[in-house]
Formats: structure tokens, sequence, C-alpha cells
């Protein structure tokens, strides 16, 4: 999938993704898309709920060799 | 849509208690909501410019998680308590759990606004210059004009 920005949240633990998930978005443009990494199982859970309660929409959220990887398109 | 609101009491400064109150700001601002932490008692030593005094220890906190089970008598021996705040550092490290400084910094760039009990600031001496610059000082009354509109109040 295409992407816009990347952002790795390998080896962090709750709330660090979502919090700079949110970060990361800030400085992006409506439509974008962003790309994160994590290692945290939490955050199958938490990004789902992140995009639910902000208006984002996560496009996809996988899981590839112990990573899971999301795709965020920013409100 | 209105923006949400959240208002959290931080009366609590062990290393344990400290991350809560910094966890549940930081996200909830995350999530779009506007968030006043509300800082008594011994919260207060969660604004101090320098966190490193904050500790844990294993001493009538039965539930906190031993290597080895560790009698009452040896854990109120000099020392146990720098052991016991050295080893949760490391095993909070080890998970990616972000420090104490690093979560207070993420709740102050996401606008959380923190406010600071004027009558604890007194009652215990504290030496204002000693907390961070982005404290304001108030009481209760000044809490409950925001807790009041708050859709989730915690106690921490």
């Amino acid at each position: 999938m295409n992407f816009d920005k990347e952002f790795d949240a390998s080896g962090m633990s709750c709330p660090l993704p979502i919090v700079k998930t949110k970060k990361a978005l800030t400085d992006m443009e409506s439509g974008q898309v962003l790309k994160v990494t994590a290692t945290d199982c939490g955050a199958v859970k938490d990004m789902q709920a992140f995009a639910d309660q902000t208006g984002n929409t996560l496009l996809s959220s996988t899981e590839e060799g112990g990573k899971y990887i999301f795709f965020m398109k920013k409100k | 849509m209105t923006t949400k609101k959240m208002a959290i009491i931080a009366t609590k400064g062990t290393l344990d208690m400290a991350y809560p109150p910094f966890i549940l700001a930081s996200t909830a601002a995350a999530l779009g909501y506007d968030v006043q932490i509300f800082f008594t008692f011994y919260g207060l030593q969660l604004l101090r410019k320098d966190l490193s005094d904050v500790k844990i220890s294993p001493l009538a906190n039965p539930a906190m998680p031993m290597p080895v089970p560790m009698p009452v008598m040896v854990q109120m021996l000099p020392g146990m308590e720098s052991m016991a705040t050295m080893m949760m550092k490391q095993k909070l490290k080890k998970h990616g759990v972000a420090p104490l400084e690093e979560l207070r910094d993420l709740c102050l760039e996401a606008d959380v606004k923190f406010i600071a009990c004027q009558m604890t600031v007194d009652l215990f001496e504290f030496d204002k210059s000693e907390f961070i610059d982005q404290v304001e000082y108030g009481g209760a009354s000044m809490f409950f004009g925001f807790a009041g509109e708050t859709d989730i109040c915690l106690f921490v």
C-alpha cells in the first residue's frame, strides 16, 4: 500500500505507539496515509480505537512476523 | 462535535503511581481530549524538574511482583528502596515503557494543563523553583471550574 509517511514504534509500549502516531499525523495533510509499525500487541486494538475516536481511517491492520503494520489515513 | 474533557487528580508520588496520570493524560490528549491534571499532596513530586527522586518501595506494597519472595524485615533494610527503584526502571526500559520525563513532556507538548495545589505547596513548604515552569497554581474551586464540565474525572 502507498503511504506518505512512516513511523516505527517497534519496541515501544502503551501509550507511546498511539501518542506518537497522533504526533506523526499532526503535520500531515488530510487524505495522506501514515504507515506505523509496532511490536506491542496491545496496539492492534488501540489503533482501531484511536481511529474510531479521532475520525482518522485505519485502512489496514496486519501482522507480519511478530510486527504489526497499520496504515492510517488522516481525516 | 464538542471537545471531550478529562480531569485527573494525581495524589501519589511513587514511581509506580506516577505512571497512570501521565499515561492516561497523554493518551486522552492524543484522542483529542482537553486534559487537566490537578497535582496535590505527594503528587506534587511529579512536577519537579528532576524526577530522579521518584522511587518505588516493596515495603507496604504487597502486590508488587518480586523476583524472589522477600520478608518485610528484609524490605526495610537500607538500600532496598533504591534497589527496587533501579530494578523497576530496568524493567520499564526493557519493556519499552517510556521514562516518566518523556511521558510528562509528551503531555506538555499535547497541551495537557498541569495545576499544582497551592495549599499543599505551602503545607510542605515546596520551593516552586524546583517545579517545571509549565505549572499553574490554584485551589480546589479552580479545579472544579474545569472538572465540573468534564466527561471523565479520575482520582489517582
